[in-house]
């Protein structure tokens, strides 16, 4: 066996080595999961690092507007791959019809309150959250939740211009706030795990990762992926995943990890942005207000 | 078509040398720009009577990147016929040190632009030097603006030369230099007709002749991040887990960790969704299993018996460049980071600091913010690490002030602590051990407990010994193996042969014998209490080898350090 690394398995083995440390340094960690296809190679690296385990809770925030294929993939695999699996929602926003859906606010809003209030609330413990149980394989509500001080995410660099200065571990304030003008240095694996009491930390396994990289993998690993993002034969698919009022699929005719592959390198979708079937990104600010406000 | 080549390189140097201007040549020369940008960009220039150049363009993309397929606001992607590149734009701005160091850590290789002009400027050496102590080897110098200079061949060389001298002081070769016009394209993609007398590669050919390998370092380095057990899964693997910063390790290969240097043997390379291994190598996230549990955690170094041994020692010297806030001073507290190794340390003396604008070394107590300078550093605890020389990764540390990294180094020389002798003694003492026919997991069932050293010190009168007795007793009525051995009872046993009284020698030979007979102790399986002074010299708790916690006693409250006991029992 040869020991020269590919790309891929440097990306792979930096990842893991990111999620390692992670785990070594945040008493309190868990792992945004969304069902994408980041999310997913984020949760399979972390199955890799461990060996076959995830041994800190996945997060998902559920909108209740997902695309039920996803929720259905992410039970399935919470199961199956002995997950410790948390998901948290906006109840009060959804009670009181405050939805893009329901005619009651703009897209972004609509994000905002679904999406990044949610996610603060679930990560502090201030919301309520859900837990799998897996002996009946339903949700728990969870009594008194602990806040997490380390998020792992899934986020890449190439994704939206102001990610290219992100750290892979990257300190946010009580405020929530990131300082990208004064960042921590990280150099020779080494990376900031010191923290004064009060800040929590963002943790960026992918950043280096680019589409292609991610689709790469997935065929090398034949990670298992949610149906949406494949032609099912209308020569439609989803090329990023969200909620079905806010996602449209694109053009493809990609049926396969193989030709998604093909597809990405013969620069087929150069001249469309990954996220251009996100409608939310459209209106004004987009994802960089998201960003800011804490939803990734 | 997943071995398609992919490199990182960071272009440094002084800001306003020109980095933009030769990117932007090497975007357009390569032909990585969307159609009709730079005729857009030229035509904007032109309205607004300003003369083009390449860092507009460079501006325009970031505006606009669509994907950030050509840049983005740090990085821009092209590709030559050979492979992909991503360069790193590290800022030439003082103020960014910290995130050109970041950029430049994360590079294979580098350019570094010199403006012919200007020549060479403090950033220059600066960035030179930084680039040589974060270990890239492979570092090709860009001599830009040749066009203000009238490409003449004298001026660069004189330029050459002076940036050659400084390189070969810092112990440093550039695979290459070359004239360049950015602005005219001169030597970037092409060759130049102004330069008939440069007939080397050009920027493009250079780039492709970076060797893309990792370096091939001996000696087989893992620092431990953890050690892995998911028994609540159904999974009754122990698996050290870390990322291979040198050599390579096989199954059956004897390996040793230290500092505690502990010793077993390779039982299987573990990895998850692959097929079977029988090797783990340099770069990879590794993880593996021994043949006889050992007790042992994050931060030791795993290493194999029959390679070159790393140093171990509390006092080392080295190369240090300084990105803090606040300035490094001598006999001040920070943490040091090396490997997966975290403990205290303090600046025992500021040996030298350069002063990069002219290399000269000067003296000061003190090393400010983007300095470089030559340290003496003593530890609290046993640190195992490589000299530059011989393992570079291994020879790497960070040094936290105040929760930030304010600092990297790397370890030139180890310096005796007073302890080496022991250390040998140690050494030669574990080579010859005849070991028990229990192993060491057998007596933990047995007795329901690790064991364990628990030093008790504090100052006279503090109540050490009753806190011992109090410990004691309360752990063997929980039915746990615990015995006090008092330090007084070692010096009127097997220390009769000595002299009671205590100078320097006589002392250390006392704790040596209360050790040994602590380490057969633990052997035993026995959790072992021993009292010690505050007074006492740091020196001699490293005596104590093996799982070991020590309580500093300052009031009476012996139920607090009793539960504190238990906490790490349990661990």
């Amino acid at each position: 066996m040869s020991n020269k690394m590919t790309h891929l398995d440097k990306l792979e083995a930096r990842s893991m080595h990111i999620i390692r440390e992670a785990y070594a340094n945040f008493k309190d960690l868990g792992m945004l999961w969304s069902i994408g296809k980041d999310s997913t190679v984020l949760v399979w690296l972390t199955r890799k690092a461990f060996f076959g385990h995830v041994p800190f809770p996945l997060v998902h925030v559920d909108t209740a507007f997902k695309i039920p294929e996803m929720i259905e993939y992410r039970n399935n695999y919470a199961k199956e791959w002995k997950i410790d699996m948390r998901y948290g929602q906006n109840e009060e926003a959804l009670a009181n019809k405050k939805t893009f859906s329901d005619g009651n606010c703009t897209r972004i809003e609509c994000c905002q309150i679904l999406k990044s209030e949610a996610l603060k609330a679930t990560l502090h413990g201030t919301g309520p959250r859900y837990r799998f149980n897996h002996e009946t394989n339903e949700y728990d509500l969870e009594q008194n939740p602990e806040p997490f001080t380390g998020v792992i995410v899934g986020v890449r660099s190439d994704e939206e211009g102001s990610r290219s200065k992100e750290r892979y571990f990257s300190p946010r304030d009580k405020a929530n706030d990131w300082d990208v003008g004064n960042q921590p240095p990280e150099f020779w694996n080494q990376y900031k795990t010191d923290f004064a009491p009060g800040t929590h930390v963002r943790i960026h396994p992918l950043l280096d990762w680019t589409e292609t990289d991610i689709w790469e993998y997935i065929q090398r690993e034949d990670i298992p992926m949610v149906s949406l993002y494949f032609n099912q034969g209308d020569g439609k698919r989803y090329r990023s995943l969200g909620c079905y009022p806010c996602t449209f699929p694109i053009e493809s005719s990609s049926k396969t990890v193989e030709e998604i592959v093909e597809e990405l390198k013969a620069g087929k979708l150069k001249t469309i942005a990954e996220r251009s079937g996100r409608a939310q990104d459209a209106e004004d600010g987009g994802l960089e207000t998201l960003r800011k406000d804490g939803y990734m | 078509m997943f071995n398609e080549e992919n490199m990182s390189i960071v272009i440094v140097g002084h800001v306003d040398h020109g980095k933009s201007t030769v990117i932007g040549r090497l975007l357009h020369d390569t032909n990585s720009l969307p159609e009709g940008k730079l005729d857009q960009v030229k035509e904007t220039c032109k309205r607004n009577s300003k003369p083009f150049e390449y860092a507009f363009l460079l501006d325009a993309l970031k505006d606009e990147q669509a994907q950030g397929i050509t840049i983005d606001a740090a990085r821009v992607f092209f590709n030559s016929d050979k492979r992909k590149y991503i360069i790193m734009d590290a800022p030439g701005h003082i103020e960014f040190l910290k995130n050109m160091v970041t950029g430049a850590a994360r590079a294979e290789a580098a350019l570094l632009v010199i403006d012919a002009q200007e020549g060479v400027m403090e950033n220059s050496r600066r960035h030179g030097y930084l680039l040589s102590m974060l270990g890239i080897k492979q570092i090709v110098v860009i001599v830009n603006k040749m066009d203000l200079i009238d490409y003449d061949k004298e001026k660069y060389d004189i330029i050459v030369e002076e940036y050659e001298e400084f390189l070969s002081e810092i112990g440093v070769t550039a695979s290459k230099f070359i004239p360049v016009s950015g602005f005219y394209g001169d030597n970037v993609a092409s060759h130049s007709d102004n330069m008939s007398w440069y007939t080397d590669d050009n920027v493009l050919e250079a780039l492709d002749n970076f060797e893309n390998k990792s370096i091939e370092e001996s000696a087989f380095r893992m620092p431990v991040q953890d050690v892995y057990k998911f028994t609540a899964n159904g999974d009754d693997r122990r698996i050290v887990a870390g990322t291979i910063d040198s050599g390579q390790i096989s199954i059956k290969d004897e390996i040793i960790f230290y500092p505690s240097r502990k010793k077993s043997r390779v039982n299987s390379i573990e990895y998850f969704n692959g097929d079977v291994r029988q090797s783990a190598y340099i770069g990879q996230a590794a993880g593996f299993t021994l043949e006889e549990q050992i007790y042992i955690s994050r931060g030791e170094v795993a290493c194999n018996i029959k390679e070159l041994k790393p140093e171990i020692s509390t006092r080392f010297k080295a190369k240090i460049f300084w990105l803090g806030e606040d300035d490094l001073v001598e006999n001040y507290e920070y943490i040091i980071k090396i490997g997966t190794k975290k403990v205290t340390c303090k600046i025992e003396k500021i040996v030298s600091v350069l002063d990069a604008s002219n290399l000269n070394n000067k003296i000061a107590n003190r090393v400010k913010r983007h300095e470089v300078a030559d340290i003496i550093i003593k530890t609290d605890k046993e640190v195992a690490f490589d000299l530059s020389e011989n393992v570079s990764s291994t020879s790497r540390f960070v040094l936290i002030d105040n929760y930030e990294i304010s600092g990297g180094g790397i370890i030139i020389e180890s310096i005796d602590d007073g302890m080496s002798l022991l250390r040998k003694q140690r050494e030669e003492r574990d080579l010859n051990w005849y070991k028990s026919g229990v192993t060491s997991e057998e007596r933990e069932k047995l007795y329901g407990h690790k064991p364990l050293t628990i030093i008790i010190s504090g100052d006279k009168g503090s109540g050490r010994k009753s806190c011992a007795r109090f410990i004691e007793k309360k752990l063997c009525m929980e039915d746990k193996k615990a015995y006090y051995l008092p330090f007084n009872n070692v010096v009127h046993g097997v220390g009769t042969d000595i002299s009671k009284y205590k100078d320097e020698y006589t002392t250390k030979e006392h704790f040596r014998r209360l050790s040994e007979i602590t380490n057969i102790l633990n052997l035993a399986g026995v959790i072992v209490i021993v009292t010690i002074q505050s007074s006492v010299d740091d020196n001699y708790k490293y005596f104590f080898n093996g799982n070991t916690v020590e309580l500093q006693i300052d009031d009476k409250d012996y139920e607090y350090y009793y539960k504190r006991v238990l906490e790490i029992l349990d661990k």
